[in-house]
């Protein structure tokens, strides 16, 4: 993304005339699925939607900071705890928890950034998988609040989102926006900061930026953004479980944006979207569906380490050269 | 301007003395008896010295002297064991490096450190917005405002690099990358600017442009580099400091320290029959 010395062509909410468009036909396009498929692939195509925003949030740190953390489907999960327990138990409106959910698990990233962003690495994954493996036993062990192993299932969509396209449409207008501001915040002076600490630290400390601090905004955010993704999937499933907050969710995220591509945000959807139609066609055919996944994932990394959308964009540059 | 060997300066130039006042500038940077540790070894030994305001100052030294040990002690990325570095009337001893970027301590590296994979527009954009409140508009505008645009070009022409503004860094040539080095630390006009073998692995055409390039600076910034090559180094600077084995050897103008019996021994090695 380097800026031209030339005056910039007319932009609409920072972005090019042409990118607008392109996403605008995406965004159209999107909105136009639930009068082809049917009642259980508008389902699937929610969830994409759902963990397409987790997937970014992640990419938000890996792409851009050099920072890949295994603690974001704890965040994730918080928040989706946070929202079914506060509809079913606090009996509160449905817009009211969404806020709580959202705003415990950016409090929730706080803590994991206080505590990880002086690491990087190796160290910094293990930390941050740490962290999510302490939110999990939580969520399994405090039975009274979490309902334990059971979970807890509580009618979180508000009344007027019950349909499934109704809240597939819901759902998209939330991703674009949030797809919007993530983009906008890669793209913004604190982003290109980001990018600085991911090619040198050093360099970055020597000029005067305070590196932890940066990173800390940099994992709060993030945070943020896979707390609206947990809120949203509270609302779609309405049922929370420590399964959730596990591991394998923040694994789930991760792979998700590396088929994806690192460092290309929007990558994350089609990443999602990849392993979710896979999961379920291939579950459909045979029961040993994660070898399957496995071996898909051994061949994106041999043939395109870069990831689908990183593959297409260098093979478009590459045609365009 | 030349500094007596006690560390004393005294100026006789007469550009900066009017009225043939004899202006003695207050020194900068002064360290008092430096140490850098690590575990048994002492790669710096109770360094003391001081560089005036506006001084053009060259540390040369055989390699594992303590050279870079001292400039990473003076930046802040190792911070002495013990001893006291003040700077412009700060104690800076203790502060991390971006607090002393803060105060106006500029530097470059001895291994070429930047953005690989941004442009140079970008690479000097953060060198600039290190020490502006703009680095935390999350969700801002990310291009250069009119007051930055210049203050970028002025740097990238002072290291004559500005044809290359949209390069991708990885895609400059070596010399280049050394240029946008000293690009990156001058564009937030520091008060001192710490070079660390500028033209380490420079063809001998780039050396000279990187020698234009130093002489050619403001003369109000304070300029201290370590430099392998003494005949670069001695022509640039008023002073030179000579470190050996962690500590000073010898502190002398220019002219002196080629002739200095203790320097050649330390470059050349003693004499068989002594």
């Amino acid at each position: 993304m380097t800026m031209p010395l030339t005056p910039t062509p007319s932009r609409v909410a920072g972005m090019t005339g042409r990118a607008a468009l392109i996403a605008a036909i995406i965004v159209v396009a999107a909105a136009a699925l639930p009068l082809a498929l049917s009642n259980y692939q508008v389902g699937l195509a929610t969830e994409v939607l759902i963990f397409g925003i987790l997937a970014m949030s992640i990419d938000i740190l890996a792409g851009f900071a050099g920072r890949t953390s295994l603690g974001h489907g704890a965040i994730f999960g918080v928040s989706t705890y946070v929202v079914v327990y506060a509809t079913t138990h606090g009996g509160l409106p449905p817009a009211v928890a969404f806020a709580a959910g959202v705003l415990a698990a950016t409090v929730v990233a706080a803590i994991f950034g206080l505590l990880a962003v002086r690491t990087s690495g190796v160290y910094f994954l293990l930390l941050t998988l740490a962290l999510g493996m302490i939110v999990w036993g939580i969520c399994l062990r405090w039975t009274q609040v979490t309902g334990g192993e059971n979970g807890m299932r509580g009618d979180v969509r508000p009344a007027v989102l019950l349909t499934n396209s109704a809240f597939y449409w819901a759902v998209l207008a939330s991703a674009a926006v949030v797809a919007f501001a993530m983009w906008r915040f890669v793209r913004s002076p604190f982003g290109l900061t980001l990018r600085g600490i991911r090619d040198s630290e050093s360099r970055m400390r020597s000029l005067g930026y305070n590196v932890p601090l940066h990173l800390f905004i940099g994992f709060t955010v993030s945070g943020f953004f896979a707390g609206v993704a947990g809120a949203l999937y509270a609302m779609f499933n309405n049922f929370v479980s420590p399964s959730t907050v596990a591991l394998a969710q923040s694994v789930e995220g991760v792979l998700m944006m590396i088929a994806g591509g690192v460092g290309t945000l929007f990558g994350a959807f089609v990443g999602a979207a990849a392993i979710i139609a896979l999961e379920n066609v291939v579950s459909a055919y045979t029961e040993r569906w994660q070898m399957v996944l496995g071996i898909t994932f051994i061949l994106i990394m041999i043939f395109a380490p870069e990831g689908i959308v990183g593959k297409l964009r260098a093979t478009l540059t590459r045609k365009v050269r | 301007m030349i500094a007596l060997p006690d560390g004393e300066p005294v100026s006789t130039s007469l550009d900066n003395a009017p009225l043939g006042i004899v202006f003695v500038p207050e020194p900068i940077l002064t360290l008092t008896d430096a140490v850098v540790a690590f575990d048994a070894l002492r790669a710096v030994d109770g360094v003391s010295l001081s560089v005036p305001r506006g001084q053009r100052r060259a540390i040369i030294g055989p390699n594992g002297a303590g050279k870079t040990t001292l400039f990473n002690a003076i930046a802040g990325m190792v911070p002495p064991t013990s001893g006291r570095i003040m700077f412009d009337g700060h104690d800076i001893t203790k502060l991390p490096p971006h607090r002393r970027a803060q105060l106006g301590i500029s530097r470059t590296f001895q291994i070429t450190n930047l953005f690989p994979t941004l442009s140079v527009q970008d690479n000097m954009i953060l060198a600039l917005r290190g020490l502006s409140p703009r680095k935390f508009s999350l969700f801002g505008r990310p291009d250069r405002d009119s007051v930055e645009a210049p203050r970028i070009a002025a740097a990238l022409g002072a290291a004559r690099i500005a044809e290359r503004a949209d390069v991708t860094v990885k895609e400059l040539s070596y010399g280049e990358q050394r240029q946008l080095e000293i690009a990156l630390s001058l564009v937030t006009t520091p008060t001192m600017l710490l070079l660390d073998e500028p033209a380490a692995g420079l063809s001998p055409s780039e050396r000279s442009m990187v020698a234009e390039i130093i002489r050619s600076l403001d003369r109000d910034i304070t300029v201290v580099l370590i430099e392998h090559d003494m005949d670069l180094a001695l022509g640039l600077v008023d002073f030179v400091t000579c470190m050996f084995e962690g500590r000073i050897l010898v502190e002398e103008a220019p002219e002196g320290i080629r002739r200095n019996k203790k320097v050649q021994e330390v470059y050349l090695g003693k004499p068989r029959h002594a």
